[in-house]
C-alpha cells in the first residue's frame, strides 16, 4: 500500500471519528436541554434555580411537588425508556440487516405490552412481577416469530410479514384483556395500546433503570460483533465473530430492554423503529450505532412527550405523537427503497 | 407487472366438477343457517326454540323473547358486514393479484374510520348515511394511497410491498384517529369501538341506511367476476382477450371500496375476514371468480356471525367484539399464507 492511500485512509478515519464525536456531543446537549426544559416548563414555570434546588433535595414551596413529584419522575422515565427503545430497536435492525425488523413492527413490543397489561389488570402484580412477565412473553414471542419464519433459512421479508401478523394478533389480545377487566378506561387503553407517560412514578422507573444497568453494558459488549454481523454471516465468522453467541446475547439483551421499558410505559409507537435510522443518518458510517440510537430514542420520547403535553389544546399521550410522526417516516422509507428497486 | 402470485392457474384447480361445487354450496348454506340460528339463540341467556319462533312472529312478552328481538338486528348486521368484507377482500385479491390483500391489512378500514372521525369532530356529522359517504371517500383515498406506495419501483405491486405499505398506513391512520378523537370527550367515550369493530350496536335504522350501499357494491363486484377471471391471466393476456384492463380494475376496486367503506361505517374496523374467506373459497370451489365471489359472500356472512356468537358465548356475560375474534383467528391464517409463499414472490 502506498503512503498516499494510507494517508487517505487515515484521514478518512479521523474525519469520521470527529464527526461521530461532534454528533454524539450534540445529542447529549440536546437531551440535557430537553430534560431541563421538561422540568422547568409546565402549567407553572419554574426558573432553573428552583429546579436545581429541588433536584438537590431542598424544599421549595410549590416547586417541590410540581417538579419533584410530577415532572422529575416523568422526565426520568422518558429518558430511560427512550434509551431502552432506541438501543433495543437498533440491535434488531442491525442483526436482521433490515430497518423494518424493529421490535415494534414485528410484534415484540406488542407481546410485552399484552403481557404487562395482563399482569397488571388481571393478575394485579407489582412492578417486579410485571417486568418478569413482560420479558418472558417477549422472549417467547421472539422465539415463535423466529421459528415461524424459518423455512430454508430465515428470510428478512418473511420475518417482517409474519411479525406484522403476530403484532396484529397481540394487539387484539391487549384489547381483549382491557375489555375483560370490565373497567375500560381511556388512560389504561392508551397506555397499553399507544404508550403513555401519564401518571409516571419513581416505582415505575426502578425496573427500567435496572434493565438498563444490566442489559446495556452487555449489549455494548456485543457492539463489535453486531457491526461485524452487518457484513454478512460468512464474513463475520471469518473475521472471528462467534455468530450464534453474539446473536443470542444480543437478542436476549435487546428483548430485555424493550420488555422492561414497555412494561413501564406501554409500547411507545415507532421509537424503536425510528431511533436507529435517524442515528445512522446523522452519525454516518463506521462504528456502532448503539449509543447514538439510545440517545436519539431518549430525545424522541422527551420531545414527543413535551409536544403531546403542551403543543395542543389537549394532552395527548406520547405514543400518539410518536405514532403520528413515525408512520410517515415508515412510508417514506418504503417509498425510497421501492424507488431504488431495493428488495427491502 | 409481476407474475401471477398465489396458487398458480392449473387446470384442475380452476375447474372443479359441478357436483362438488353444488355440494359445497349446500354445506355453506346449511352452516350459514345454523350460525344464524345460534346467533339468535345464544348470548348471555340461552333461548329455547319456542321462544325464538314466537319472537320472530313478533311477540315480546317474556325476557327470552325480548332478548331474541334484540339479537335479530345484530345477527342481520353481522351477516351483512361479514358478507361485504369477505367479498371486498376477494375482489381486492383479484384486482391486485395479491394473496395478502384484505381491507383491514391494507389500511382501508382505518381510512374509513379516520374519515368518519374527522367528519364528526369538524363538521359534526351524525347520521349513518353521512358516515357511509364519508367512510367510502376515506376508504377510496387510503386504498389509492396504499396501492400507489406499494407499486412504486421495480417489480410493481408485490405482496410484500403492498402489505408493508398497508401496515404502515394503517398504523399512521390509527394514531391519527386517536389524535382526532381524544380531544372530544363526548366522542372519545366510545374509544374502544374506534379501535376494534363489532356489531353490538346494531339497529334496524343503521342497517336500513347501509343496505343500499351494500347491495350496490355487491352487484358491482359480482358483475366483475368474469373480468376478474381474465385479469388473473395477467394484464397483457386480459387485454388480448378484449378486456379493458384499467376500466375493469377501477370498477371492481370501486365496488370493493364501497362495500368495505359502508361495512366499516356501521361496524367499525374489522380485519382479516376479507383475507381468510377468499382463500377458503378458492380451496372449496376453485379459482373461477364466478363461483368464488358468491361463495365468499356466503362464507363471510357465516364467519362474522360465528365470530360474534363466539364473542358472546366465550366470556359470558361479558361480550368480546367480533373484531377481536376475527383478528385472533385471522392473524395465524395470515402467517400461514405468508409461509406458503416463496420468498421470490414476496
Amino acid at each position: 500500500m502506498s503512503t498516499t492511500t494510507l494517508e487517505a485512509v487515515t484521514r478518512g478515519r479521523v474525519r469520521r471519528s470527529r464527526r461521530r464525536q461532534a454528533v454524539l456531543t450534540a445529542f447529549c446537549v440536546a437531551a440535557a436541554t430537553m430534560v431541563v426544559v421538561s422540568l422547568m416548563a409546565g402549567r407553572t414555570f419554574y426558573p432553573p434555580g428552583d429546579v436545581l434546588r429541588v433536584v438537590l433535595g431542598e424544599t421549595v414551596p410549590g416547586a417541590s411537588f410540581a417538579v419533584g413529584e410530577l415532572r422529575l419522575p416523568r422526565t426520568v422515565l422518558a429518558l430511560l425508556t427512550g434509551v431502552c427503545f432506541g438501543m433495543g430497536g437498533v440491535t434488531f435492525q442491525t442483526m436482521m440487516r433490515n430497518p423494518l425488523a424493529s421490535p415494534d413492527i414485528i410484534g415484540i413490543s406488542s407481546a410485552a405490552s399484552a403481557a404487562a397489561a395482563f399482569a397488571i389488570i388481571v393478575l394485579g402484580l407489582g412492578e417486579a412481577g410485571v417486568s418478569v412477565f413482560a420479558i418472558v412473553a417477549a422472549l417467547g414471542v421472539a422465539v415463535v416469530i423466529y421459528v415461524l419464519s424459518f423455512k430454508d433459512g430465515v428470510a428478512g421479508t418473511r420475518l417482517v410479514l409474519i411479525g406484522i401478523g403476530i403484532a396484529a394478533m397481540l394487539h387484539s389480545a391487549t384489547s381483549y384483556i382491557l375489555n375483560q377487566a370490565g373497567q375500560w378506561d381511556l388512560q389504561a387503553a392508551t397506555r397499553w395500546l399507544n404508550g403513555s407517560l401519564n401518571g409516571s412514578t419513581w416505582d415505575e422507573s426502578v425496573p427500567v433503570l435496572i434493565a438498563l444497568v444490566v442489559f446495556g453494558p452487555v449489549l455494548l459488549g456485543q457492539a463489535r460483533g453486531l457491526t461485524m454481523l452487518q457484513l454478512g454471516d460468512d464474513t463475520a465468522a471469518a473475521l472471528g465473530t462467534r455468530l450464534e453467541l453474539t446473536r443470542l446475547v444480543s437478542i436476549v439483551s435487546a428483548v430485555g430492554l424493550i420488555a422492561f421499558a414497555t412494561s413501564a410505559t406501554g409500547p411507545i409507537a415507532f421509537v424503536a423503529f425510528l431511533a436507529g435510522p435517524i442515528a445512522a443518518r446523522l452519525v454516518g458510517p463506521g462504528g456502532s450505532l448503539l449509543v447514538p440510537s439510545g440517545l436519539v430514542g431518549a430525545l424522541l420520547v422527551l420531545v414527543a412527550d413535551f409536544l403531546g403535553q403542551f403543543a395542543f389544546g389537549t394532552r395527548f399521550p406520547v405514543g400518539v405523537i410518536t405514532g403520528v410522526l413515525g408512520a410517515p417516516y415508515l412510508i417514506y422509507l418504503l417509498v425510497r427503497s421501492n424507488r431504488a428497486g431495493g428488495s427491502l | 407487472m409481476t407474475a401471477v402470485t398465489g396458487s398458480g392457474p392449473d387446470a384442475a384447480a380452476l375447474r372443479r366438477p359441478g357436483r362438488v361445487r353444488l355440494g359445497w354450496l349446500l354445506v355453506v348454506l346449511a352452516v350459514l343457517v345454523l350460525v344464524v340460528l345460534a346467533s339468535v339463540a345464544f348470548g348471555s341467556r340461552i333461548v329455547g326454540w319456542a321462544d325464538i319462533a314466537a319472537a320472530v312472529g313478533g311477540a315480546e312478552e317474556t325476557l327470552d323473547q325480548a332478548a331474541v328481538v334484540k339479537r335479530i338486528p345484530r345477527t342481520v348486521l353481522a351477516a351483512l358486514v361479514g358478507a361485504a368484507l369477505a367479498l371486498s377482500g376477494a375482489v381486492m385479491q383479484g384486482v391486485t393479484r395479491n394473496p395478502l390483500a384484505d381491507p383491514g391489512i391494507l389500511g382501508v378500514n382505518m381510512g374509513a374510520m379516520l374519515a368518519i372521525a374527522v367528519g364528526m369532530v369538524t363538521v359534526g356529522l351524525h347520521t349513518a348515511t353521512a358516515y357511509i359517504w364519508v367512510a367510502i371517500a376515506g376508504a377510496a383515498l387510503s386504498s389509492l394511497f396504499v396501492y400507489a406506495v406499494g407499486s412504486l419501483g421495480r417489480g410493481g405491486a408485490t405482496p410484500l410491498k403492498i402489505a408493508l405499505a398497508g401496515a404502515a398506513t394503517s398504523a399512521a391512520l390509527a394514531s391519527l384517529v386517536v389524535a382526532v378523537v381524544l380531544p372530544r370527550g363526548d366522542i372519545a367515550e366510545n374509544f374502544q369501538s374506534w379501535r376494534v369493530g363489532g356489531v353490538g350496536g346494531a339497529s334496524w335504522q343503521s342497517i336500513g341506511q347501509a343496505l343500499p350501499f351494500l347491495v350496490a357494491g355487491l352487484v358491482v363486484c359480482l358483475l366483475c367476476a368474469r373480468a376478474l377471471n381474465s385479469l388473473a391471466l395477467g394484464d397483457e393476456l386480459a387485454a388480448g382477450l378484449g378486456e379493458r384492463v384499467a376500466l375493469v380494475r377501477g370498477i371492481a376496486a370501486l365496488g370493493a371500496v364501497v362495500l368495505c367503506g359502508a361495512a366499516t361505517a356501521v361496524a367499525g374496523p374489522i380485519a382479516f375476514v376479507g383475507l381468510i374467506v377468499p382463500h377458503l373459497c378458492r380451496l372449496l370451489v376453485g379459482l373461477d371468480h364466478r363461483w368464488s365471489l358468491p361463495f365468499a359472500t356466503l362464507v363471510g356472512a357465516a364467519l362474522l356471525t360465528a365470530a360474534d356468537v363466539a364473542g358472546r358465548v366465550v366470556n359470558r356475560p361479558d361480550e368480546i367484539e367480533a373484531g377481536i375474534i376475527t383478528a385472533l383467528i385471522g392473524a395465524p391464517f395470515f402467517i400461514y399464507v405468508v409461509r406458503r409463499q416463496k420468498v421470490r414472490e414476496l
